[in-house]
């Protein structure tokens, strides 16, 4: 199968989205003549022009806002965030519009609304630039938070993003952006196109010792450490990677947990009430007898984002990290 | 030309204006030393940065050097001063010094925030000097604050906050902006206007009056001035005003200073010169660049010597190069360090730091 980049992968989604719904368009900073900061969108404006893709002054409550509003009249925005952070300005919009008219207006409005862009830290541009709110996001009733380890699932998920009649927050990650991976050409596939549901779960590597589960960059850094857990302490971890946190794939995580009898969850968000705390809670629920070990869960040390690069690096959780803590409970 | 340039009084002599006929020529030779040790200062930083000893982004202020150097010049005690991510020469026009700022940008324990905020992120209380704010026009609330703090306290100064020609479409500044007029703060927002926000020219970003970005302020029934950056005396003169309007009447002012950056938004800006022409980079550091129109001002006056001017460069350039040496031999922070300064109460170790739980990981 060809390779390409999360980063491609991300386009292609774009340029098939806008080629089969003409209420699809792309509004964002430097998203049109600039081809993105981070080159998400590029040749998009080229090939579809000023009403398709469309550069945003640096405005992000009103035109994040404004994306809302649209969507509430059937146009299917995909916003772009430079970085995720800004979305905190934009956080009213976000939270209190995009969230709650359909509960407010008893489900006489929806809101199909993707808001994407990079949420990660691990790129020294310190903490104003460097949050991870997925966890905050998926908070929120009315929200659904996507994050995508992998160029295919980046592609697939996307491009259900757009189609979904409910906000989107799709939550990508620079560190990812010019990693290769397969993604199938549409000629290959039964449907002739690649689209991967929300609230599905993905077991990226089988195992039967451990669960190691992830999302977003995380899953990398799960099957790093597979690797490692594999080759040097001939431990089999098995990776499953959620995909989307909201909504959640429950079954496919508690199906791994009740074979490998212990999990470890790994994230690159702050510890409290992350996205891990809610895994872990739900696991210990669910499964709590077959647990041979307490649910951990790795994530980001518990400060704002450092800048000091190497410092940064072991703020957040990484391969050798991960296996040390899964040998704990081993 | 992408922007629209002001029409600049040009038959003021701003050289006469009371606060320049002050100035000794010792003085004028030490403006000219701050710009030159800014252009320089940034010179060698681009040089560490793209030899990867520092990491993120690093937003470089030459071209604007005249700004911060003019208005940070007319400072006093109580007066403050607070930027966004492009901070270096602002931090260097306060009297931080080469090494801390340096040091910063290698992410070492020496650096003036521990290594802790990085090139967007520079701080010294000390110096008035309250950031350094990454997210575009979060520090213009933070302005009107520190300018309600010194109205509150009875003091007399102000605070000079500035933001970028992308900036001023931030809510946050305009609620800023009525809150500045509506309870008398001395905050003098001072709009760098170098005709870009990153890749998007100032027609395809802001809706404004003909006149300019600071016209603006009129619909909050705000004064607002518009100056020439290039011409030293001018930033000066005119900046005063807005100080004096600040410290006697306790209002606000929006000053829209028109500049240009040289080099892309960031190093990283890999469009830098296709936004924009080559050419239109060209003039200006042809005919519109502070730092040679400040030097040639002074050859003209007699108080400097291209012979000085060259020694000055030149000094400045080893002055950068010792701070990257410092901040090489600098340790990075102990991984033990990355919990410190998250809470007050915690570094010092009080009982309310000493109660519950603080951290999760
Ligand atoms: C809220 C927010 N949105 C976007 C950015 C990304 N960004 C950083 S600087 C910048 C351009 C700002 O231009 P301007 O205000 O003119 O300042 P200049 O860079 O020219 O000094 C953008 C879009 C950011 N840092 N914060
Ligand atoms: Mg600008």
């Amino acid at each position: 199968m060809r390779e390409i980049t999360y980063r491609q992968a991300l386009n292609e989604a774009l340029d098939e989205e806008l080629a089969r719904d003409e209420n699809v368009c792309i509004i964002g900073e430097e998203v049109a003549q600039y081809n993105g900061a981070y080159k998400v969108t590029e040749g998009l404006w080229d090939k579809w022009g000023d009403k398709r893709v469309i550069d945003a002054p640096i405005s992000e409550a009103g035109f994040i806002g404004m994306g809302i509003g649209a969507s509430m009249l059937g146009i299917r925005p995909v916003m772009e965030l430079m970085f995720f952070s800004f979305a905190y300005v934009a956080f009213d919009q976000m939270m209190n519009n995009a969230a709650t008219v359909r509960y407010m207006s008893g489900g006489l409005i929806n809101v199909p609304i993707v808001v994407r862009g990079p949420a990660n830290g691990g790129t020294n541009v310190g903490a104003t630039h460097s949050h991870t709110p997925e966890n905050i996001f998926a908070n929120m009733p009315g929200l659904k938070v996507v994050s995508p380890a992998t160029p295919r699932d980046a592609k697939g998920l996307l491009k259900q993003s757009i189609r979904d009649n409910d906000p989107v927050y799709f939550m990508e990650n620079t560190l990812l952006y010019g990693e290769k991976g397969p993604v199938p050409e549409n000629d290959e596939l039964p449907d002739g196109e690649l689209l991967i549901p929300l609230g599905k779960a993905e077991v990226k590597k089988e195992g039967a010792d451990l669960s190691l589960i992830a999302h977003g960059r995380a899953v990398i850094t799960c099957l790093k450490a597979a690797e490692i857990l594999q080759a040097e302490h001939g431990i089999d971890a098995e990776v499953v990677d959620l995909r989307s946190i909201r909504p959640l794939d429950e079954e496919t995580i508690l199906e791994s947990v009740r074979k490998t009898n212990r999990a470890v969850y790994v994230e690159e968000n702050k510890p409290f009430c992350g996205v891990g705390a809610q895994i872990a809670s739900m696991i210990q629920e669910q499964a709590f007898d077959y647990l041979d070990a307490p649910v951990l869960r790795i994530s980001s040390i518990d400060s704002p984002a450092i800048y000091s690069p190497p410092l940064e690096k072991k703020q957040l959780p990484y391969p050798e990290l991960v296996v040390e803590r899964a040998l704990s409970i081993c | 030309m992408a922007k629209k340039k002001a029409e600049h009084q040009t038959d003021t002599d701003y050289a006469q204006d009371p606060v320049n006929a002050k100035l000794s020529a010792e003085d004028k030779i030490d403006l000219l030393r701050q710009m030159v040790r800014i252009r320089r200062f940034e010179t060698v930083s681009l040089k560490y940065y793209q030899q990867g000893k520092m990491g993120g982004f690093l937003h470089l202020y030459i071209g604007q050097e005249s700004v911060a150097v003019g208005t940070i010049s007319l400072c006093g005690e109580n007066d403050h001063i607070i930027t966004a991510y492009r901070d270096h020469g602002h931090a260097l026009s306060v009297g931080m010094s080469m090494n801390e700022c340096m040091a910063e940008l290698f992410g070492k324990k020496t650096g003036c925030s521990k290594g802790k905020g990085g090139s967007m992120h520079y701080f010294a209380p000390d110096k008035n000097y309250w950031g350094g704010h990454g997210i575009v026009a979060g520090q213009t609330p933070l302005g009107a604050g520190l300018a309600f703090a010194l109205k509150y306290k009875g003091l007399k100064g102000c605070c000079l906050c500035y933001l970028g020609d992308g900036a001023v479409n931030q809510g946050a500044y305009h609620e800023a902006l009525n809150l500045a007029e509506l309870w008398d703060l001395p905050v003098i927002y001072v709009i760098e206007n170098n005709g870009y926000s990153m890749g998007t020219s100032q027609e395809r970003s802001s809706a404004h009056p003909e006149i300019g970005l600071a016209a603006r302020a009129e619909a909050y029934g705000m004064e607002w001035d518009q100056i020439n950056g290039e011409n030293l005396y001018e930033v000066r003169a005119r900046t005063q005003v807005a100080i004096d309007r600040a410290h006697n009447e306790g209002r606000p002012t929006v000053i829209e200073i028109d500049t240009y950056r040289y080099k892309g938004h960031s190093v990283a800006d890999a469009n830098a010169e296709k936004y924009r022409t080559k050419e239109e980079i060209q003039k200006y550091m042809n005919e519109h660049d502070p730092l040679t129109l400040w030097k040639d001002q002074l050859v003209s006056e007699g108080v400097v010597t291209e012979d000085d001017f060259k020694a000055m460069m030149k000094e400045a350039g080893e002055e950068a190069e010792a701070a990257a040496r410092f901040a090489q031999q600098s340790d990075f922070p102990d991984e033990s360090e990355i919990l410190d300064d998250v809470y007050w109460e915690v570094d010092n170790d009080t009982e309310a730091g000493n109660t519950g739980r603080h951290f999760f990981h």
